[in-house]
């Protein structure tokens, strides 16, 4: 046995520290396409002690290591590029605390999306987070680690600023607080008024440091969800129907999507548009406002609202398992997306782009964007499926992705959660001085290189 | 030696997109893989489970003592084949599973105490290496008669005739229904193991052979109707028995205790407790009846029937299935399904667990112990506690 694999069994136990051929092949991949690297390790800590210990080893021996959660971002943010230590943080599973007047919740680094809405259902039935539509054992810390999104986020932002206060181990092994519990007992603010220091963190993929616990705002959880679903063929009208709509200021979640399955979609811009209140007179006077400021495109015959009942459970799900289900329409178990985050008045070009991909490279699509902060950007999901068991559609997937953030970059749109050669792309484009900053930091944090290398790498 | 594996399904097995739905309940309250539970790994989760079995069938990983334990630790509580969001494909996870550990059989790379399983089956009839003669004591005493012209046979399975705790049980239930004017009679000694759990384990060969062989027992004898004392031959009985020519009518004991207690035929007391019921996977999820062991309970004036947070079609496994009441692969941890289960249970409030399978009975009985909880709980298979409540 290795030095290496004792030590991690002595800060670990049997039960915690794999390096069995079966952990190491399924931990050396994710669900997207990008070819797998076996790592070396793969360990499951229970406690923030425990990652330290991992992390003061690691960093000692310059043994990479690659913090994990449910491995879902597609884009082989947890694939071990230099091999090193897989870290899978779901024993770490706990809701530590929830703050119900000021509506907030600290867990800890490995505890997922979906335990966390059923403990909150359970428990503050009021209350409730931003969930994404990852499945439900998507992480928080993983998904505010890659500025994430959620079912607030038209209304609050990306989930990474809804969080209110970190502990992080650092690549040295440093546990360190960020934001108000820095200085007591209250997971209230990630920075303001102090120095914002979660921006070393929030979106750096893990490679400045390891979520051991993370603070996250909680909303009102209405009594009422309603959806409208609106639709259009004429896709130039799309980010003036977006203008419309988030001029209301009333509405929860705002997504736009398009794709050419089951036919009956095809060719149309589908607007759902979801509301809550806690009377039904809520509901109904939003929905008249909603009605309202879309009537000059029924006038015009440009669109219309379109029926939701055979949908709308469906639609009102959370997380929405048919996002999921676009998978299995291939019959082949996989699907990716580049989503860059963007302007809502490129709605149309990219939608263009997404329609000549798919025809140049033969494969299915599917689009949704997310409106993100009442209008300020949108998250524009190219998402293409392929079959796992047919090697071309997975290579010509792999292209058309990367001919999408190439257009993207083009547009001035930001990747979201990009895979290491997007980010290189990215780092290439970006301004010089911003990009030796990026560097600076990095160096700074993580001297040795040890954090999921490979990843937002400055040279 | 070279062993090239194949399954039927093989040419599904990519479709598994690991996306962990599969590891919840619908309301992902928590984790509902008892393998999963108890290891942590992805591995030990049915996408885990796919996507190795996928590698392995590729040729990328070979079979190990550690795939095979990795696959043996599965209890086919079937949690994960409702929960899949592909529609269709989902109902095939549970026989890749089982197909993979055929080939394992195979192959002859099973882990130790499954081989000991199907030793004991083959040599003694039973996991317990006892003696087949022992099988009908459990029935001494009771007045229960050997099956011959009855309505219904009383088959109690391999637990229930050898265990302790399945003995009570078997005991309960068989009295209790002679008592209330039930016409049953059982196989005592000649009843041999219904091979649901030989099945599960990939031994086809030995369940084959089981299941016909008591097929034509049953033939021979003219039997017609069946009550079992066990969820887990109810669900062989009912839907494997039918494909070698076994077709007969089958009920689980509380269906039929729910039945009398409808036709007024067993009345009450008043029974003042708190109950929380355990559903045994092989009763719900596997058949659906979810309804009659409540109906049996919420007719008890007096009894209070809570929910534990994870029940029905979400309900947590205690551990038992898929062979591991007898290989114990899960082992004793803290992260135990039944263990776990004992805690949900204390959750409640509830007093007393009502169980309707002689194998959770079993595992929630070790539970309390081993949580040292005998003070707070208790374990009762849901004939007992009618006969608590019965009017005298």
């Amino acid at each position: 046995m290795s030095d290496i694999l004792k030590s991690l069994i002595e800060i670990l136990g049997e039960r915690g520290v794999s390096n069995a051929p079966e952990e190491l092949w399924f931990y050396s991949r994710d669900p997207g396409i990008l070819a797998p690297h076996l790592p070396d390790y793969v360990v499951a800590p229970k406690t923030t002690e425990q990652v330290q210990k991992v992390v003061q080893l690691a960093n000692r021996e310059k043994i990479p290591i690659v913090p994990m959660g449910n491995g879902m971002a597609l884009t082989g943010l947890v694939i071990p590029l230099k091999g090193g230590i897989v870290m899978d943080m779901k024993r770490m599973d706990k809701i530590l605390e929830v703050n119900e007047k000021a509506r907030y919740a600290v867990v800890e680094g490995g505890t997922s999306q979906g335990v966390l809405k059923a403990y909150l259902q359970d428990h503050y039935p009021h209350l409730r987070h931003s969930l994404p539509d990852a499945p439900p054992a998507a992480t928080i810390a993983a998904n505010v680690a890659l500025h994430g999104q959620g079912r607030l986020t038209q209304q609050y932002g990306f989930n990474s600023d809804m969080v209110t206060g970190l502990e992080v181990v650092l690549p040295t092994g440093d546990i360190c607080r960020i934001g108000s519990p820095s200085l007591g007992p209250y997971w209230f603010s990630k920075g303001p008024t102090l120095p914002d220091l979660s921006g070393l963190f929030l979106g750096w993929l893990g490679t400045t440091g390891i979520f051991t616990k993370v603070g996250l705002k909680l909303y009102p959880n209405k009594k009422i969800r309603e959806v409208e679903l609106f639709v259009t063929d004429r896709v130039e009208l799309v980010p003036e129907i977006i203008y419309k709509l988030t001029h209301l200021e009333m509405l929860e979640d705002l997504n736009v999507w398009f794709q050419p399955k089951p036919l009956m979609f095809k060719d149309n811009y589908h607007i759902t548009i979801y509301f809550t209140g806690d009377t039904e007179e809520e509901i109904e006077f939003k929905r008249k406002m909603i009605w309202d400021a879309l009537q000059v495109f029924i006038d015009t015959k440009d669109g219309g609202f379109m029926g939701v009942q055979v949908m709308k459970e469906q639609l009102l799900e959370m997380p929405q398992r048919s996002v999921a289900e676009f998978a299995d329409v291939p019959r082949g178990g996989g699907f990716e997306y580049s989503g860059p985050i963007t302007l809502i008045e490129h709605f149309p070009q990219y939608a263009a782009k997404v329609l000549e991909l798919a025809a140049k490279h033969d494969i299915l699509y599917a689009s949704t964007a997310r409106i993100i902060s009442g209008g300020h950007a949108m998250m524009f999901s190219i998402s293409f499926a392929f079959n796992r068991a047919d090697p071309a559609m997975m290579n010509r997937v792999k292209i058309a992705l990367e001919e999408a953030t190439e257009f993207a970059l083009e547009m001035g749109g930001i990747p979201w959660k990009p895979n290491f050669m997007e980010q290189k792309r990215t780092l290439e484009k970006m301004d010089p001085n911003t990009r030796k900053l990026l560097r600076m930091v990095k160096k700074n944090l993580d001297p040795q290189g040890i954090m999921n290398p490979g990843n937002w790498e400055v040279n | 030696m070279e062993y090239v594996h194949s399954i039927e399904h093989g040419d599904v097995v990519h479709r598994c997109f690991r996306c962990g739905y599969c590891k919840f309940p619908r309301d992902y309250v928590d984790f509902n893989c008892p393998s999963y539970k108890a290891f942590g790994w992805d591995t030990y989760s049915p996408g885990g489970r796919m996507w190795l079995i996928r590698a392995w069938l590729n040729d990328e990983i070979k079979t190990s003592p550690h795939f095979a334990e990795i696959l043996y630790s599965c209890v086919a509580c079937d949690n994960c084949k409702d929960q899949c969001v592909f529609p269709r494909f989902k109902d095939f996870l549970p026989d890749i599973f089982q197909e993979t550990k055929a080939e394992l059989v195979t192959e002859g790379k099973i882990p130790p105490k499954v081989r000991d399983y199907f030793k004991a089956i083959t040599v003694n009839g039973n996991p317990y290496k006892l003696p087949q003669e022992e099988r009908g004591k459990w029935a001494e005493g009771t007045g229960l008669q050997e099956f011959s012209d009855q309505e219904y046979l009383f088959y109690v399975g391999c637990v229930g005739s050898y265990d302790e705790v399945g003995q009570k049980m078997a005991r309960t239930v068989g009295t209790l229904l002679s008592d209330v004017g039930v016409s049953v009679g059982i196989l005592g000694s000649e009843e041999t193991c219904d091979g649901n759990e030989v099945k599960i384990l990939g031994e086809t060969g030995l369940f084959t052979k089981l299941a016909e062989d008591n097929i034509q027992k049953f033939k021979t004898k003219d039997v017609q109707k069946i009550i079992t004392l066990d969820p887990h031959a109810l669900n062989v009985f009912k839907k494997d028995y039918p494909k070698l020519g076994g077709n007969f009518d089958v009920f689980h004991y509380t269906e039929i205790l729910a039945g009398l207690i409808k036709e007024k035929r067993i009345a009450f007391s008043a029974y003042k407790a708190k109950v929380t019921y355990h559903d045994p996977c092989y009763l719900g999820r596997h058949n659906l009846i979810y309804a009659p062991p409540r109906e049996i309970l919420k007719s008890i004036s007096g009894l209070e029937l809570v929910e534990m947070r994870r029940n029905s079609m979400n309900a947590f496994c205690c551990g038992g299935g898929g062979g591991n009441f007898f290989t114990d692969i899960l082992g004793a941890g803290e992260n135990s399904a039944n263990r776990i289960r004992v805690r949900e249970a204390l959750e409640t409030g509830a007093r007393i667990i009502a169980v309707a399978c002689p194998n959770c009975a079993k595992m929630l009985t070790d539970a309390v112990k081993v949580e040292e909880q005998e003070d707070k709980l208790e374990v009762l298979n849901i004939a007992e506690i009618v006969c608590r409540a019965r009017a005298k």
